[in-house]
This record gives structure tokens, sequence and C-alpha cells, in this order.
């Protein structure tokens, strides 16, 4: 006797089509990367994103320094990107070096370089400790110079942080909120799109309406709301992920949209009745034949929704309801920029906006990218 | 078009309950009210404690009961006063209604005058190097997080001195203002964060239109016109823009969520007294009778936009007929 459920199975089929001579025989996630490899944008977005997101698996590696360590006494110092040297008095080339720092009036954050002491960049020197995705403990740093020299970068916040450093340990929590907050609020996305558009009816027209109220309310005051149904947070992994969890409820809706509108022309084909006659459970169908095809939909609207997850922990942290100092978000950090003479006198502060700015464009040239090459009008 | 009217404003009404009911249920279950804060302050008597908490039942965690209290007067148009600020809700909320919608109608004129032309040109040179620039400027547009932009607006206004660097109007001389000179400094003041909020939207209808423009440009009835010996620009304007413009409308009122939001976002950054740092204040202190009617006021604004986008799609389309 032959399990029902063997003949349905997706490896088996995919098995039995590549053993075939087909000349043409590509899946549609095939079809799907070669088209967008030819679309140049989108494969800058993918680039630039690929960077960041190592740099940000990497962060203490990188990044000079950990995200709290603090020189009180170096408030605000310039960016010493354009103050590493590479000759020495003679003009001759030498190792890069900075000079020692000279604070001249703390409270106006005066400082001039010391000139008498250079700090030669080393590579893979020594520093504070970290770990590297929570598994290798190591105090190995890229590159950074010897104390008492310091090196910022991106130069100093109001604390002496350096700016460069936290950038980096705030991509982590910025840009993974994006990724995990998409997967989460897709999984749901895809439940509730699937049931809906599958049962239609009674059950279609209440999530339908409950995904109608989500879109039409603006979303960040929502958040915010939520936000206060958790109060302050102990922990910075605990704010971590009530921010994940309200973002990913407000998110789904979206995508349940989308899902619900294909779900409900797919159920028509010859295969889903197929398998209905065949005995299957509603659940089986949804989730092993209707869903999968669905996912170059998936696929777009995911990638399209994800600046809006970085955009939102952005702006929670930066009205001071996300993640808290001394941790670093790219949102908590531009908000030394909201005090105006700050923001005059020491506009590296807005550093971080830029960062900000390029990982939202890339998610948003990827998304563009995928979307004109799941749309099946364009030629492969 | 009565009946149409009267049929889409009762619908907001089980909208608004439900929201309303929503927030208030988060407000209970939300740790903590504002008198546990005010609990903390010595020279507040008890007893006046004791009577806040009988007057608002914040002692009960009862959502439908709390809910009740609160919609009943409400109904009846009192509001109830503010927790934080010793003055009526009413005389806190509309001065605030009133520059959010300064805000958010000033920046959709500005997306929608920018947009429109931007995206007929678009369409008119598509894949030309100014098809393409304007391309670059309405993903940076989208790309741009309101934050930053509204801070980079700041730091611009700091530098040259042309504009002031947040606020409404100038604190300083607003008193001794003629009523034009007022006009003029509210308007100062309003450019900046309008160009900000404006750009998110511009963005958008600048693609939208550009779509719209070339799928219509394609069609029968343009080539018609031209071949009848009609310019290129009355053809443009008269018989294409018509056409393009229909889905933009429709946009528009899905729109307005994003654009409510965004001016939470830049009216904090600004110091613009707005509707939306009233509703973020108001909730981080805890002064329920302003989260309520600020929400109230959200939902109206968002009812209204959409119905008057259905009213401007009827004006623009005769083929639709409000019934």
């Amino acid at each position: 006797m032959i399990d029902p459920s063997k003949l349905s199975d997706r490896s088996d089929s995919t098995h039995d089509e590549t053993r075939l001579p087909r000349s043409r025989g590509r899946t549609p996630s095939q079809i799907l990367w070669l088209k967008l490899r030819r679309n140049r944008t989108a494969m800058l977005g993918l680039y630039t994103l690929a960077v960041m997101y190592v740099a940000a698996m990497f962060a203490g590696f990188i990044a000079p320094y950990r995200f709290d360590n603090t020189r009180h006494d170096l408030p605000f110092h310039a960016p010493m990107l354009t103050r590493i040297h590479v000759f020495d008095d003679q003009g001759r080339l030498t190792k890069p070096f900075v000079y020692g720092i000279i604070p001249i009036d703390p409270q106006l954050a005066t400082y001039k370089d010391d000139e008498s002491a250079r700090y030669p960049v080393h590579f893979f020197t020594r520093g504070d400790n970290y770990r590297v995705l929570w598994l290798i403990s190591s105090n190995i740093h890229l590159f950074g110079v010897d104390e008492p020299g310091h090196l910022f970068l991106f130069g100093s916040d109001q604390v002496g942080q350096d700016i460069f450093s936290r950038i980096l340990y705030g991509a982590q929590v910025s840009l993974s909120i994006g990724i995990v907050g998409i997967v989460i609020s897709t999984i749901i996305g895809m439940i509730v799109g699937g049931i809906a558009g599958y049962f239609g009816g009674a059950t279609d027209f209440a999530l339908m309406r409950t995904v109608e109220v989500l879109l039409a309310l603006p979303s960040l005051y929502f958040i915010l709301i939520l936000r206060q149904l958790f109060g302050a947070g102990t922990s910075s992994v605990q704010i971590y992920f009530i921010i994940v969890i309200i973002l990913a409820f407000i998110g789904w809706a979206t995508e349940a949209r989308v899902i619900r509108g294909m779900v409900m022309s797919l159920k028509e084909h010859e295969y889903v009745i197929a398998a209905r006659a065949m005995g299957f459970s509603n659940s089986r169908i949804i989730v092993r034949h209707i869903l999968p095809n669905t996912f170059s939909f998936v696929i777009v609207t995911a990638t399209l929704s994800v600046p809006f997850f970085i955009l939102s922990e952005v702006a929670l942290s930066f009205l001071g309801v996300g993640i808290q100092e001394p941790e670093a978000s790219w949102g908590n950090m531009l908000v030394a920029a909201q005090n105006n003479r700050f923001l005059n006198d020491f506009p590296w502060v807005l550093i971080p906006g830029i960062f900000i700015f390029l990982a939202v464009m890339a998610w948003n040239f990827l998304g563009d990218g995928l979307r004109d090459a799941a749309d099946p009008r364009t030629l492969s | 078009m009565r009946t149409f009217l009267i049929r889409r404003l009762l619908a907001a009404i089980p909208l608004i309950i439900v929201v309303t009911f929503i927030t208030k249920a988060l407000l209970v279950a939300s740790p903590g009210n504002y008198l546990d804060t005010i609990r903390l302050t010595p020279s507040i008597s008890r007893d006046y404690i004791a009577q806040m908490e009988r007057t608002y039942h914040l002692d009960s965690n009862n959502v439908f009961e709390r809910y009740w209290y609160w919609f009943w007067p409400a109904v009846q148009g009192d509001f109830g006063y503010s927790f934080t600020k010793s003055a009526s809700v009413w005389s806190l909320i509309s001065e605030r209604v009133l520059n959010t919608l300064l805000l958010t109608g000033s920046a959709l004129v500005f997306s929608w005058v920018f947009a429109i032309p931007l995206g007929m040109i678009a369409a008119v040179y598509r894949n030309r190097w100014l098809d393409k620039l304007i391309g670059f400027i309405s993903f940076f547009g989208l790309s741009i997080p309101s934050i930053f932009f509204s801070l980079l607006m700041i730091l611009f206004a700091a530098k040259t001195g042309w504009f002031p660097a947040g606020g409404i109007h100038n604190q300083v001389m607003w008193d001794v203002m003629t009523p034009w000179e007022k006009f003029i400094d509210t308007l100062w003041h309003l450019v900046l964060p309008m160009i900000v909020l404006g750009t998110i939207g511009l963005a958008q209808y600048v693609r939208q239109m550009r779509s719209e423009m070339i799928e219509t440009l394609s069609q029968d009835f343009i080539r018609t016109a031209r071949a009848k010996g009609l310019s290129r620009w009355r053809v443009l304007t008269r018989h294409a823009l018509g056409n393009a413009i229909n889905p933009l409308v429709t946009i528009f009122g899905f729109s307005l969520a994003t654009l409510l939001a965004g001016a939470l976002l830049t009216e904090y950054v600004f110091g613009w007294p707005g509707l939306g740092t009233l509703i973020f204040d108001a909730l981080s202190s805890k002064d329920e009778p302003i989260v309520m009617a600020s929400v109230v006021m959200l939902v109206l604004m968002l009812v209204v936009g959409n119905l008057v986008a259905d009213l401007l799609l009827a004006v623009i389309d005769p083929r639709i007929r409000l019934e």
C-alpha cells in the first residue's frame, strides 16, 4: 500500500524533474535569481547589505573599542579619519599613525594634537574583550592604537565613546531587528493569509477586517501604545525582544493581505483539488501545497517591509522607549543630535543617520529589483 | 451624494469605538497609572489622590467599566480634564489638531505640487537621463529616514540662518507681532518640516504617477488625440493627466496613515506642537484623557481624509458616482 503523502512529496517531484532531459527545467527561484542578477541597482543593494551584515556580525572584531568604552575626558572629539598621518616629518612614507590628544577646554570640547606623541595604527592588536556571535570570545581587534593614544575614526559622542565602534555595535541591533522581525511577521502573515484565503467566508471576513484596521492606523502610534503595555523593561535583551514582538505584531498585515489574495486564486487550481480528493487535511494542503507557491511574492513583500522594521526600531530608540544607553542602536545614537548646540558644533553625531539611510536604501533597491524579477510580465 | 456622506460618517463610528476601546484596554493593562507617579510626591495630599482615583475610576481594572466611564461623557462632548496640565482636554487638543492639520496639509500640497509634474516629465522622457535623475531623487526621498532628514534640515537652518531651527513661532517676538507678521512667521517656521514630511509622500507619488502616465500614454485615445493635430502639451494636460491621476487619488487615502505616523517624528524633532507630540507626551506621563481624545482625533482625521479622497475621485472621474 502506497502512502498517499509520498506521491505529493515535493522533493520527489523536483528530483524527477531534474532527471528528465528538459532544456528549460529551471525552478521559479532560479529564474528569480537569474533575473535579479541582471539588475545592477538591485545587486548594488545586495552587496551593500552583505557588507553591512557581515560587519555587524563581526562588530567586536572590526571595532577598535567596545560600545561602552568611555573616555569621559574626551567628549565630542572630531573624527580622526582625516587625521591619520602616513608621512613623517621628513615627508617619508611610514606606518600610519595618529597624534596624541591634549584636551584644551573640556567644556567646549576643544582639543589639539600632541605632536610629540605618535601612536602608530596596529593591525590585529589586543584591546577590549568581545564575543562574536555569542560563541568566540577574543580580544584581538582588526586595528587600533596603543594606550594612552585613542583612535576616534568618526569622532566621539558626549561621554567620549567611539562613534565608529558604536555604529558597528548598533548595526547588530538595528539591522538584525529587520531580519528577525520580518521572519516572525511573515510566518504570522502566511498563517493568517493562508487560513483567510483558503477557508473564505466568515473567517476570511473577520481576519481581513483586522488586517484593514491594522493597515489603516498610523503604525507608529499603535507601536507606542503597545510599548506602554510592557513597561520599561529591565535588560537590553528583554527590550530587544519586546520591540521585535511589537513590530511583528503590527507588520504581518501587509503579508497576510498579499498571501490571502494569492491563496484565493491558487486554491482553485487542479492540484489542490486533487490533493483534497486524496483526502489530505486542510492544514497539510495549505502548508505543503499552496503556501510554497506563494514563495516569490512572500520574498518580495518581505524584502520591501524590512525598512519598516529598521525605521521603527530607530524611531523607538530615538524617542527614548527603545534600546537604552549604554547599549548602542542607530536610533539612540542620534539622540545627541536633538540638542541644537551639539548638532551645530559637533555635526559628526549625525553619522549614524547616514548608515540608517544606506541600509534602508539598499533594502529598497533589493526589494524593487526582486519585485521586477518576480513579475512574470518581464521576460527572463 | 448626501446619503453617501452620511453613510460613510456613520461607518466611522464603529471604527472609533473599536480603536478607542483597544487603546483603553492597553492603557488599563499597562503597568502603573498616573497616580503611581504622583504618589511619590509628598506634597500631594492623600485626599486628592483618593478623589482622583474615584473620579476617574483608576482603582478599577475592569476594562469595560473604565471604558464606559470615559465613553459616556465623551459621547456628550466631555473629554474630561488633563491629569498633568490642569486644563480641559478640549482646550489643550484643539490647537494641537490645528497645528498638525497645518503641517500635514501643507506637506500634502507640497508633495502633490511636485509629484505630478515630476512624474509626468519622467514618463515623457522615459529611460532618458532626466527620468533616471527623477527616479534617483524619488528613491532618495523614499529611503531617507525622517528623523535623519529633519536633523539635517535643522543643521542646515542653524548653519545658514535662513530658516528657524525648530518651533512653530518666534517665542520672543510673538506677543508684539501684528496678525500679518504672525502669519508670515508661522509660514517661515513651517517650511522645513513641510519639506521633510512632504518628501516621504513625494517619492511614492512620483513613482506611481510615472507608471500610470506611461500606461496612459500608450493607449489608443492618446494616439487619436495626437492624430487630430492637438499639441503635445494639450494632449498631456487635457487627455492624459486626468486619466493618470485617478489611482494617485486612491493611494492618497492609503498614505494618510503613513503621513500621520511620519508627522509624529517630524513634530518631535522640530519641536512642532502638534497632535503627535501631544500623544507621545501623554503616553509617557499616563495622561489617559489626553491619549483617548487624541486617538479619537487621529481616527477622525483618517476617516475624513479618506472621505475627501473618495469625493475627489468622484470629481475627477465622471464614471464614478457616489451613492
